[in-house]
């Protein structure tokens, strides 16, 4: 769909693509630098940290989707067996386009 | 570029707003209920949100040669007090016949908890009972994709449902293919931060094509910008996209879908 070569996509974000490397490694720096560190991080700040360096990861891959394999590192579990947790039945059922997950 | 917003609170935002959409090209705006920034005491208060959606909205919007358009529900995070909801829903129908009502929405999930799911699970039963268009809210952020494969279950194991009535909202990378995939139609929402950006959208239409995908700008009253679709508009061209493409996604796709609850007037220039 886009007519865009990839030198062209990439003339056209490179500086702004820089932009943003360097705010992430701002930020990383920031949290070096700020109060109660080297301390390791603990708890849900040590949680998020570990996110940000498995999305760096992710960055770092040959694959084609890597925006969305960011949003799934950033998402919760989804259970197909929630109904049943919850306790709540199945009304007008559809044997059609029930999906089993 | 004429274009229609097909999520975008008014309520909440100035009468300046109005004329800047108008010069930018918006020519129909469609507003799903919503939070208020608080949790509202009493079926009243909705009553009253109602009457502001129905009469007054519209009659902001006509000043500025927008048509307006709107959506009737108890919202996600609400519905986490079930007897207020019940009230809520329970009025509703009184309001249903008003012009410009399009259907039920925006429901959904928000935390992904039982009694959002119970409270979803009535405004599908009143959706199916008056034969409304339905517009889903997707929760936010880490609750999106669990909650967003929570609510296609419920839609896609209710044999009254038909994907083509219901717009999956806020979808994002992670969760477009499946609303796409079963049929369902599915909206882009250009929110800074937490949502998605013009570029990323756009990216999303590389990825899945035009068909039964709109953009929005659920421009409200947090952090947030009402012209965010010239935005996307403007990104598209930048990429050099067909302008049918363009109008499809901004115009012909909400305009097809909203036409479908038999309401929608459509703009004359």
């Amino acid at each position: 769909m886009t007519s865009h070569t990839a030198q062209t996509v990439l003339d056209e974000c490179y500086l702004e693509t820089r932009a943003k490397l360097l705010e992430i490694a701002a930020v990383l720096d920031r949290v070096d630098r700020a109060e109660g560190t080297p301390a390791p991080l603990t708890g849900g700040a040590a949680a998020r940290r570990d996110q940000i360096s498995a999305a760096i990861q992710i960055l770092l891959r040959d694959a084609p989707d890597r925006a969305e394999l960011i949003q799934q590192l950033f998402s919760r579990q989804y259970d197909p067996q929630w109904r049943s947790t919850f306790g709540l039945q199945v009304e007008h059922a559809a044997s059609s386009n029930t999906r089993e997950n | 570029m004429d274009f229609i917003d097909p999520h975008i609170h008014m309520v909440s935002r100035t009468t300046d707003d109005y004329e800047t959409l108008a010069r930018m090209g918006c020519v129909a705006i469609s507003e799903p209920a919503f939070w208020a920034g608080f949790d509202r005491g009493s079926a009243d208060g909705f009553r009253d949100y109602f009457e502001q959606l129905t009469a007054v909205e519209p009659r902001r919007a006509a000043q500025f040669g927008i048509e307006h358009h709107c959506w009737l529900c108890i919202n996600a995070k609400e519905a986490e007090n079930v007897s207020l909801s019940r009230e809520v829903i329970s009025m509703i129908p009184e309001f249903l016949d008003r012009p410009g009502v399009l259907g039920i929405g925006e429901i959904g999930l928000n935390k992904n908890t039982k009694n959002e799911a119970t409270i979803f699970l009535e405004h599908l039963d009143l959706a199916v009972e008056h034969d409304q268009l339905i517009l889903i809210h997707t929760p936010h952020l880490e609750d999106k994709y669990q909650g967003t494969r929570m609510i296609l279950d419920m839609l896609c194991d209710d044999s009254r449902i038909n994907p083509d009535r219901v717009l999956v909202d806020h979808v994002e990378e992670h969760t477009i293919g499946e609303v796409l995939d079963r049929g369902f139609w599915a909206g882009m929402t250009l929110y800074p931060v937490t949502k998605c950006t013009p570029d990323r959208a756009a990216d999303m239409i590389e990825r899945f094509g035009g068909e039964r995908l709109l953009a929005n700008s659920a421009g409200d009253w947090g952090v947030s910008k009402p012209t965010a679709i010239p935005d996307l508009i403007f990104q598209m061209r930048r990429r050099g996209y067909d302008e049918a493409l363009i109008r499809r996604v901004v115009y012909d796709n909400p305009a097809e879908f909203f036409a479908k609850s038999g309401k929608f007037v459509q703009p004359v220039r």
